[in-house]
């Protein structure tokens, strides 16, 4: 389920509308991601303040969506862009993989909150398949 | 059993009381045939599913969408017992329509996706969690039958 060159452009296309407030969709991601998904707070049980609108959460927040900001202009080569980022999630992270899906539907339940006109079947998609895409990037280094 | 707590009963309540069946139905349904184009497999009776706007234009895949969306129906009016409630759809997904569990999940993450475009920011955090919850619970009761 690789990514195609309609993908890439449509993922492309939309980011450019949407990148203007990444900061704003990742922190409201991450928010949604540990009300919708408790367990998902385990990897912050070192910040004093785990609710969504603590300042921890708009921060990184704000630091995951720069990740995927980057990876839209590494589209082209997700693992060997990416590798660093999945060195970190791989040695020193630890993120389960599995989680990596449940952001990625929080991700989109924004976008399309956020954006319902652009956010149509064939873009979401193709941001799917992408954030799929970085998703496996990340995870490359774990074994 | 699943112990639901008042608000979350009222957010169910309220978001399928002002739901507008033949809108949201359509969309959900055709959404994941898009997403998910292998769901297109059990639909091969339908006519033309052959691009997006097809898809999208498909009268036979629209009246599907609202009686699948009204499917849920029962499981609003049986939040205590849904799993009871299934139990005979379960078995007919499962026996008569050989349906692959896995797609139930599919098809409830298109919903929230489109009843999250539609509501835009008042489907908050805790709405989402409420109406996800519900979702899986009727995703799993669906599931219960097969053997």
């Amino acid at each position: 389920m690789s990514l195609n060159q309609t993908d890439k452009e449509r993922v492309k296309a939309f980011w450019s509308k949407v990148a203007g407030r990444a900061d704003a969709i990742g922190a409201e991601s991450l928010a949604r991601l540990i009300v919708v998904y408790p367990q998902t707070k385990t990897y912050f049980a070192h910040w004093k303040d785990v609710s969504p609108n603590s300042p921890n959460v708009k921060k990184h927040g704000k630091t995951v969506m720069g990740g995927v900001a980057d990876a839209v202009t590494k589209i082209d080569d997700l693992k060997g862009g990416l590798l660093s980022l999945s060195e970190l999630h791989a040695f020193t992270l630890r993120v389960d993989p599995a989680n990596f899906k449940l952001l990625t539907h929080c991700i989109l339940v924004v976008l399309a909150a956020q954006f319902p006109a652009d956010f149509t079947p064939e873009v979401h998609v193709a941001m799917d398949k992408f954030l799929a895409a970085v998703a496996r990037a990340l995870a490359e280094k774990y074994r | 059993m699943v112990e639901w707590s008042d608000q979350e009963r009222s957010i169910i309540n309220s978001i399928f009381a002002s739901l507008d069946y033949e809108d949201i139905g359509p969309k959900a349904l055709s959404r994941c045939l898009i997403v998910y184009p292998w769901t297109q497999r059990y639909f091969g009776g339908f006519g033309n599913l052959y691009n997006a706007e097809a898809i999208k234009t498909n009268p036979m895949i629209a009246a599907h969408g609202i009686k699948v969306l009204h499917g849920l129906d029962r499981a609003v009016k049986n939040m205590d017992n849904i799993k009871a409630t299934y139990a005979e759809l379960s078995v007919m997904h499962s026996e008569k329509l050989h349906i692959d569990p896995d797609n139930f999940k599919l098809l409830a993450d298109c919903l929230t996706i489109v009843i999250a475009a539609k509501m835009g920011t008042a489907f908050t955090a805790d709405i989402q969690a409420a109406f996800q919850k519900f979702l899986s619970v009727v995703v799993n009761a669906l599931g219960r039958q097969y053997h």
